[in-house]
């Protein structure tokens, strides 16, 4: 090894601790950006996979009710290829020991087979067979959530029969990889679940023998989806069609493509805050370890050695520490990644995932670590590569400063002399101290990007079910059915209050564009649901006009007076115009909203409901979900409540380990940032201020001048660095946006504190291990030697 | 001129600002022991100008670091007036330093931060009874530098900044480290100039550390040291002034 090399070993040997806390953080942005882009090429990967080992569809139609003999006519369209039809129903279902209302979605499966397209993957036990009635196999994580196994039983009312059925085993479909029941806003396993059970059976119960009420098809290669779905909605209106819809439309499909969009969100954000920090780090070290070392660059010169060799001999330095934090970070990433792509296995009910690590991700990876060194230390070698060496023997010539704008305004007469020493110090070095500003800003902000998804899905609830859906249940009837159906319901003991609703499919359109989705129609006066503006004030829904989701209104460019064309995919399947009144606060899903009785008039119908809203007394609870079970025109009940708790239980783990991380990933480069950043300025200022404890300053008097400058820097930081967290959280929430949801941008004070808190103790922290060090300030070696 | 033995030189007790009795100091370098002093005997007088003479390597910046409270001796004892510095807490040292000594560094040591008035007046702010910075700057003779930073003065200026900084606070004794070892001779003589003057017109004991023969004939009484023992003090009845010193 050349003598230069093992100069750079032992010198990268010395300065090892600030080197590992270099690499560490160069670790942590190498680690998310493998992580989070193996991550979504794996889960990407995976779902192709499985889509087509599966035969996942690609246009999906549910309809009323159609003969077989329609298939014929289907398949004459152009560009499709198979096509299955099934038989599918939502269902009321009764699990021994589990007294919420649990609801269920039953389909058919032809016997002992996974089917033609949405094939099912067998996890275990057998296929559904022919003479075997009442016999189902179950979605994996309902089977899971219930603790249901082969030879178990539970009771469903099949059309307002009820039931036993035997579970014969578990599946996974590519139709439900994310799943999540009517009405409900998470997956919720044990209140919801997919059953297949074998055709002939299940169209008998539904008076579907020789027919279907539900298609699903693949296309041929040149098969647009579009002008299938338009034939496709064409055959099926008169037996009811509801509007095909795309395989990108797929409820289980989008969720799963958000999830990937928002990963890619991370693998940007993230990677980007931790590089940034990490080219900081490495401008202040390498600055100073060059400046450290001008006689040593100056005999090199003086020995022969090129400017290109001393450049060089830093700059493999430089790409030696950066090197290590970029191979152990790929290496931690790869774990990471792996262990990721198993979480988003269970999460959403994959069957397998296809670990996928791309070379073109290290290479990437490897050449932000590269460009991160270059930029963080470029122009530090550049000074030593400059530097001529009869100059470089020489010491440095003192500092240049200059009398402050505070002071030449006149103020000095306020400040101390060492008040004075740190206002000159930050003064002097501008871009050094903007730096450390920015560096502590940033920790400042990552902080409140954990706290932030907390409070946002708070809020979401609260929004939703506190504010806006005021009841305890949800009924939904298998048909509409007249209102007075209602005094069933507020018969029913325990029952407090009952509110019917309509709702019906329907398209909207505002000049070319147009959104799928439900109109609901309410009771002005509603108490149990209540539209909300983004002031929190209930909108009075106007007769005759419609309310729109606010996202919705954005999507159709629609303003307050525009007529929206309604086409109802239902029923009469009227086509009406109406005026747009005016958009409701939502953050989930995308809706439209009228006065009951207008839905009614509009539909040409009587007062009809599609389910009611009910308040309940607690205590009677149990005996209100057996009731309703009982009743056959009630196909599904929504419970709050428990669902919501559910949903904390699943999420509260998650949720804190993330705002752990964001906390510890925040508080290190707090830490990193103010800690580092106090020992160059010990370093550089190491004589300064051993000649003043000569001089006969105290420790504390001494420790003011350098602590109160980084103390100083760090309370500039705070307030942008709270704007920053504003910036980072604003642009999650934006990115986030979908119609499936909006992410809130709200952040409580305490998100603000939390953070600020977490800056200063860090600072704290770090001033203490400084003070250690002004302990042992070498007073009698300032004596003698020159810098 | 005339030469005794350290024994045969006699004043009244009171007169003494420092008593150092039995001193040696013993560094630990590496897996080497410096004996750094040996073993000294001295005191010092008020309002006496000394110099301390010797190779690099002899002792004298070990003592004068201990007489300055920077250092504290393996063995033996220093006595400033009553108190023992030997035995003294890094508290009280600072205390010392700040109400009772001068320092003049080698390489001057400003705060490049603050101008000439305020490298000055870091010190008078912390002591009990300054005088003006702009007094001490004037007895150097650098009244008309006073804004200056330290980045615009010379190599001499900044000395004499130095030694106004650690007179301004009217220490009762002056301690310089090679003071002229930086400087030309004619910007030493200008600097020695200035620490004569202020020996004379305030009457600060002061110690003077250097290699450098010549100087010493500018003394009240010249200690010369070498291998960390006192080999020879000298009294100069007629001390000459820097102008006249042949450098």
């Amino acid at each position: 090894m050349q003598a230069i090399d093992i100069k750079m070993w032992r010198e990268l040997w010395a300065m090892r601790m600030q080197a590992l806390a270099i690499a560490m953080v160069i670790v942590g942005g190498v680690s998310i950006f493998i992580m989070s882009l193996s991550t979504v090429d794996s889960l990407y990967k995976t779902r192709e996979t499985y889509y087509r080992n599966h035969h996942f569809a690609q246009v999906f139609a549910s309809l009323k009710r159609a003969p077989l003999s329609l298939v014929e006519r289907i398949a004459a369209i152009p560009g499709v290829d198979k096509i299955e039809t099934r038989v599918v129903a939502y269902i009321n279902l009764d699990v021994a020991g589990f007294d919420d209302p649990v609801s269920g979605h039953l389909i058919s499966l032809p016997d002992a087979s996974p089917g033609l397209l949405n094939q099912v993957y067998l996890r275990s036990g057998r296929l559904l067979e022919s003479g075997r009635d009442n016999e189902v196999l179950l979605n994996t994580d309902f089977a899971r959530a219930h603790g249901l196994l082969p030879g178990d039983k539970l009771r469903a009312t099949i059309n307002g029969r009820r039931k036993t059925l035997t579970v014969i085993g578990d599946a996974l479909s590519p139709e439900y990889i994310y799943q999540i029941g009517p009405g409900a806003m998470f997956p919720d396993h044990q209140r919801y679940g997919v059953l297949w059970m074998a055709r002939k059976p299940l169209a008998t119960a539904y008076d579907m023998e020789g027919a279907f009420n539900n298609v699903t098809l693949t296309l041929t290669k040149s098969g647009n989806a579009q002008d299938v779905i338009d034939r496709l909605d064409e055959l099926l209106k008169p037996f009811g069609g509801i509007g095909a819809y795309a395989r990108k439309d797929q409820l289980s499909n989008r969720f799963l493509s958000e999830e990937l969009r928002q990963q890619r969100t991370n693998a940007t954000v993230f990677p980007v805050i931790f590089f940034g920090v990490a080219a900081f780090l490495l401008n202040v070290v390498i600055s100073r370890l060059i400046s450290l070392q001008r006689e040593q660059i100056a005999a090199l010169k003086a020995f022969g050695y090129s400017n290109f060799a001393v450049g060089l001999h830093y700059l493999k330095l430089v790409l030696m520490l950066v090197g290590i934090g970029t191979f152990a970070g790929i290496g931690t990433g790869i774990w990471m990644g792996q262990g990721m792509s198993n979480l988003y296995m269970e999460f959403y009910s994959l069957p397998f995932m296809i670990y996928v690590l791309k070379p073109q991700v290290i290479i990437t990876a490897v050449l932000i670590g590269i460009t991160v060194a270059i930029a963080g230390t470029l122009h530090a070698v550049y000074a030593a590569v400059r530097l001529p060496p009869a100059q470089a023997m020489r010491p440095e010539p003192p500092a240049i400063y200059h009398t402050t704008v505070i002071e030449r305004l006149g103020l000095q007469r306020f400040f101390s002399q060492p008040t004075r020493m740190i206002f000159r110090h930050i003064e002097r070095r501008p871009w050094k101290s903007l730096l450390t500003i920015t560096g502590i800003s940033m920790a400042c902000g990552t902080m409140m990007v954990g706290n932030f998804q907390k409070s946002a899905i708070d809020h979401m609830i609260e929004m939703q079910y506190g504010l806006s859906q005021r009841g305890d249940i949800i009924a939904i009837y298998t048909e509409p059915a007249s209102a007075r159906s209602l005094y069933s319901l507020r018969n029913l003991p325990g029952v407090e209050y009952a509110e019917g609703f309509r709702t019906v499919p329907a398209k909207l359109q505002f000049e070319h564009r147009f959104y799928r989705t439900s109109v609901h129609g309410i009771q002005s006066g509603s108490k149990l649901l209540r539209l909300l503006d983004t002031e929190l004030n209930t909108i009075d829904i106007p007769a005759g006009g419609v309310i729109l989701t606010d996202y919705l209104a954005e999507l159709l460019q629609i303003k307050p007076g525009d007529m929206l064309t309604i086409e109802v995919l239902e029923g009469n399947r009227s086509t009406v115009r109406v005026p747009m009144a005016g958009t409701a606060k939502e953050y989930l899903d995308v809706n439209a909203y009228m006065q009951h009785d207008t839905l009614n008039r509009l539909l040409k119908e009587g007062n009809t409901i599609s389910g009611a809203r009910l308040k309940i007394d607690e205590r009677y609870q149990r005996d209100v979900y057996a009731r309703l079970k009982d009743m056959p025109q009630i196909a599904g009940i929504v419970e709050h409540k428990s669902a919501i708790q559910a949903f904390y239980d699943t999420i509260a783990e998650t949720l804190l380990f993330f705002t752990f991380v964001a906390t510890l990933l925040g508080g290190s480069i707090a830490f990193g940032v103010i800690y580092n950043s106090m020992r160059i300025a010990l370093s550089e200022r190491n004589r300064e201020l051993a000649s003043l404890r000569v001089l006969g300053f105290e420790r504390a008097e001494v420790a003011y001048i350098l602590l109160g400058e980084l103390g100083l820097l760090t309370l500039i930081a705070i307030p942008p660095g709270l704007l920053i967290g504003y910036g980072l959280c604003a642009y999650i929430a934006y990115a986030f946006d979908t119609d499936l949801y909006r992410v809130p941008l709200v952040l409580g004070m305490n998100i603000y504190a939390f953070a600020a808190l977490v800056v200063i103790v860090s600072s704290i922290i770090s001033a203490g291990m400084i003070w250690r060090n002004l302990a042992h300030l070498d007073m009698v070696a300032v004596l003698k030697t020159k810098e | 001129m005339s030469v005794d033995k350290p024994s045969s030189y006699k004043r009244i007790d009171t007169d003494i600002v420092f008593h150092v009795h039995g001193v040696t100091k013993v560094y630990q370098m590496g897996e080497v022991q410096v004996h750094a002093l040996r073993g000294i005997d001295l005191d010092l007088y008020r309002g006496e100008f000394t110099i301390l003479l010797g190779a690099s390597g002899s002792g004298k910046s070990t003592l004068l670091n201990i007489l300055g409270g920077l250092d504290i001796p393996t063995e033996g004892h220093v006595l400033y007036g009553r108190q023992d510095l030997t035995h003294a807490t890094e508290h009280e040292l600072t205390a010392y330093r700040r109400y009772h000594v001068g320092f003049v560094f080698q390489f001057y040591n400003l705060i490049p931060s603050l101008t000439a008035r305020e490298n000055v007046a870091v010190v008078t702010e912390i002591a009990k009874q300054p005088m003006q910075p702009e007094t001490a700057l004037q007895l150097v003779g650098l009244g008309e530098r006073l804004d200056h930073f330290p980045a615009q003065l010379s190599g001499g200026e900044q000395q004499r900044v130095a030694i106004a900084r650690a007179i301004a606070k009217r220490p009762d004794v002056l301690l310089c480290d090679e003071p002229t070892g930086a400087l030309d001779s004619k910007t030493g003589i200008v600097v020695l100039e200035a620490l004569q003057r202020i020996n004379r017109e305030l009457g600060t004991t002061t110690a003077v550390i250097t290699h450098n023969a010549d100087i010493a004939q500018m003394a009240d009484r010249v200690i010369r040291l070498a291998d960390g023992l006192i080999t020879e003090i000298q009294i100069n009845e007629a001390p000459l002034t820097p102008g006249e010193l042949s450098w």
